[in-house]
């Protein structure tokens, strides 16, 4: 039986503080996954089997800010070190030791570039937490509606080339009894969905074509079941890229975290 | 006038030599116009990764056919140069082979230089085809109009000059010993008993062939003195040529010989997506957060944020862009190259190395580079290639020897923000909001756990 969110407590780290409680997990939640309505089910599904695992977390809440990732990689290191300085106040003041985060971009910059601005944490993309949760036997994925179904995995730029984790996600995958297919350019050779960079935030330069077309080409060609992503910006990106093609109907879009809240009927 | 050859050799390679110090000294200071930063940590890794990539050359592997031929060419390059020892014993003190007398081990030698040089004919044979008859996408690129099109045909060409010759001198010289072995051609005693083991005693008349070099004799006249004057030239031609082809090393991307090796052993090791912390930044926020703290000495220069020319680049990155073989995998590779945006991350390399060069020539005549008008950004680099790039690191990822175009890219639009506000204004609008918003959508921070409250 599918949960209800709101069935669900999700507490923010200061109601924790008060009670004198330190969560296992803080659960960074990612401006993409706070307010944008595709990225917000990603949110919800990686709440749902935090909860369903027994995992004690929290969230920021509304004393999360951007961790400055895109204004970075734009150029604007002032805003990027300001945003980055008042997140990890924040955080070094609720003595945050672990964290989770629903997006491969707040993953790099907090596990890379925090650490020289005096935030040091153990920080893990969520497909990297739930393979954690899998390996200490508190997550069980077996089978599901993904049985035998055709699946391909995006390799997020942030959480492969930039950080080396390719395997994790495909882990995950593995369990559901599907056929797990690579795209002819997958791990270190997998194409941007073209988002990252500020892109998602601009219209693109001139060219012949937009990366997103090029990349749901890639898709399109392997003619899968779902598509499996793990960022809500390649979840943009390939969600538009496939329906664009007309092809919502054939292929789905989905983050690993809302495949094993189907698959477990979360 | 018996030593006159001797003398003429050591005049030319004592010229060569010079020359090629001199123009060396000139990259180097080219190089360390550069921002100063130091790279001492992780040696052991350093030396691993620079055996790993550089010396063991396994980025290039990602791609079979052009990685098997260019170890060909690099083994044989890199082999085929023992010989050069003797050439350069032989020239100086007018002998002939002198490490001959180390018999079978001697011939072993040879016709184990001879199988490179036949694989470097082959390599390069194959590199011409790729770049002029199949016309491989990244060869025929707008990038390489002009000089470096020519430059990697030329380097190409005078390599298979270098094989030929090579081969054509054994040619002629293992006729010459089999019609007279000890008199006219005064080689060792212990070469001749192994060249007796080898081919029986009846070698005198006989073929005193090296195994390749074999098969060229039918081209070759049957007078001794031809033979010896195209022996002559051959080993002239041979030398004289390696000693030009070092000098030409400078003003080609053939460079990258040379500095491949320390350009892996200084690149990035940190994780791809951890971009360079602007230190003069962090002073300015900390200001900004805590004004109790003591404000910066006010006879300090201000800092420049990001790069505009290359005396903001850090020396790596200068050496980054001498070190670029203009190989192109990582524009094969590059999101924005592939889908028609201006942006190329070689062409990035090409450029600041073409600004770094006019730089050099202003410092050779004494002026100060940095006065004019021009710059790197702008007049070599322009904002629609920055803008193009997702920071995706496929660029970086592809280069076999860890070039990072990336860390430019980023550090000219640092310049462009910072200095110039010259974001596009659709950036400039996203940075507003996460001004204001802390998102970088116009999103009120108050609803930001609003998707707890919201069943589907």
């Amino acid at each position: 039986m599918a949960t209800n969110i709101t069935d669900i407590k999700i507490n923010t780290m200061a109601e924790m503080a008060a009670k004198g409680e330190t969560p296992e997990v803080l659960f960074w939640v990612g401006c993409a996954g706070s307010f944008d309505d595709r990225a917000k089910k990603i949110t919800k599904a990686i709440v749902k089997i935090l909860h369903h695992c027994n995992v004690s977390f929290a969230v920021l809440g509304t004393e999360e800010s951007c961790t400055g990732d895109p204004a970075k990689r734009a150029g604007n290191e002032f805003l990027f070190q300001m945003q980055a300085m008042t997140n990890i106040q924040v955080m070094n003041a609720y003595q945050v030791k672990k964290i989770v985060t629903g997006c491969p971009h707040c993953f790099n910059t907090i596990k890379n570039e925090y650490p020289e601005l005096g935030g040091t944490y153990e920080v893990l993309h969520h497909s990297q937490f739930l393979q954690q949760l899998m390996e200490d036997g508190r997550l069980k994925i077996e089978g599901g509606e993904f049985k035998g179904k055709k699946i391909t995995f995006h390799d997020p730029c942030y959480l492969g080339r930039a950080n080396g984790e390719y395997e994790a996600p495909r882990n995950l995958l593995q369990k559901l009894d599907a056929e797990l297919s690579e795209m002819k350019r997958s791990r270190a050779n997998g194409l941007c969905c073209g988002a990252g960079g500020g892109q998602m935030f601009k219209e693109a330069e001139k060219g012949n074509k937009e990366v997103n077309i090029e990349r749901t080409d890639d898709v399109l060609e392997l003619k899968p079941d779902v598509v499996a992503v793990g960022c809500p910006f390649c979840m943009t990106m390939l969600k538009d890229g496939v329906k664009l093609n007309e092809k919502e109907n054939e292929i789905e879009v989905l983050d690993i975290s809302e495949m094993i809240m189907r698959a477990k009927d979360l | 006038m018996e030593y006159i050859d001797n003398i003429l050799f050591t005049i030319i390679l004592a010229a060569g030599i010079f020359l090629f110090a001199k123009n060396i000294k000139k990259v180097i200071r080219n190089i360390n116009v550069g921002r100063n930063i130091k790279v001492t940590d992780n040696i052991g890794e350093r030396w691993k990764t620079m055996t790993m990539v550089a010396l063991g050359q396994s980025k290039m592997m990602v791609r079979p056919v052009a990685g098997i031929m260019h170890i060909f060419i690099y083994v044989g390059f890199v082999i085929i140069n023992i010989e050069v020892v003797e050439i350069l014993i032989d020239g100086i003190f007018g002998t002939h082979r002198i490490l001959s007398f180390m018999g079978g081990f001697y011939y072993f030698l040879i016709s184990a230089f001879e199988v490179l040089a036949v694989l470097v004919l082959l390599a390069c044979v194959v590199f011409l085809a790729r770049r002029n008859i199949i016309k491989l996408k990244r060869f025929v690129n707008k990038d390489l109009e002009g000089w470096p099109k020519s430059d990697a045909n030329y380097i190409l060409f005078i390599e298979i000059l270098l094989m030929s010759a090579f081969l054509f001198m054994n040619a002629a010289d293992g006729v010459l010993m089999s019609f007279s072995f000890n008199e006219a051609m005064n080689v060792s005693k212990e070469f001749s008993i192994a060249a007796t083991k080898i081919f029986g005693d009846n070698h005198v008349g006989a073929a005193y062939y090296f195994p390749v070099s074999a098969w060229l004799t039918g081209f070759l006249p049957n007078s001794p003195e031809a033979l010896h004057l195209i022996e002559r030239f051959c080993w002239w031609f041979h030398i004289v040529g390696i000693l030009a082809f070092m000098n030409y090393l400078p003003y080609s991307k053939h460079i990258h010989i040379l500095l491949a090796f320390p350009n892996v052993f200084y690149s990035n090791l940190k994780s791809k997506g951890q971009f360079s912390n602007l230190e003069s930044v962090t002073n300015e926020v900390n200001l900004m957060m805590d004004p109790s703290l003591p404000p910066p000495p006010a006879d300090a220069a201000p800092p420049r944020f990001g790069a505009k020319d290359v005396n903001d680049l850090s020396w790596v990155q200068l050496m980054n862009a001498y070190s670029c073989t203009e190989c192109g995998r990582c524009s094969s590779v590059c999101p924005a190259n592939q889908t028609g945006k201006l942006l190329s991350p070689r062409k990035i390399m090409m450029s600041t190395r073409d600004r770094l060069e006019e730089v050099g020539k202003e410092l050779d005549l004494g002026k100060n580079p940095f006065e004019g008008e021009k710059s790197l950004l702008q007049d070599y680099i322009t904002p629609e290639e920055l803008w193009a790039c997702t920071t995706c690191n496929a660029c970086t990822e592809a280069c076999p020897i860890n070039i990072d175009p990336l860390s430019i890219i980023i550090d000219l639009r640092r310049y462009l923000v910072m200095e110039q506000s010259a974001a596009p204004a659709s950036l400039n609008g996203m940075f507003t909001n996460i001004e204001n918003n802390q998102a970088p959508w116009q999103f009120s921070p108050a609803d930001r756990l609003n998707w707890a409250k919201e069943n589907d």
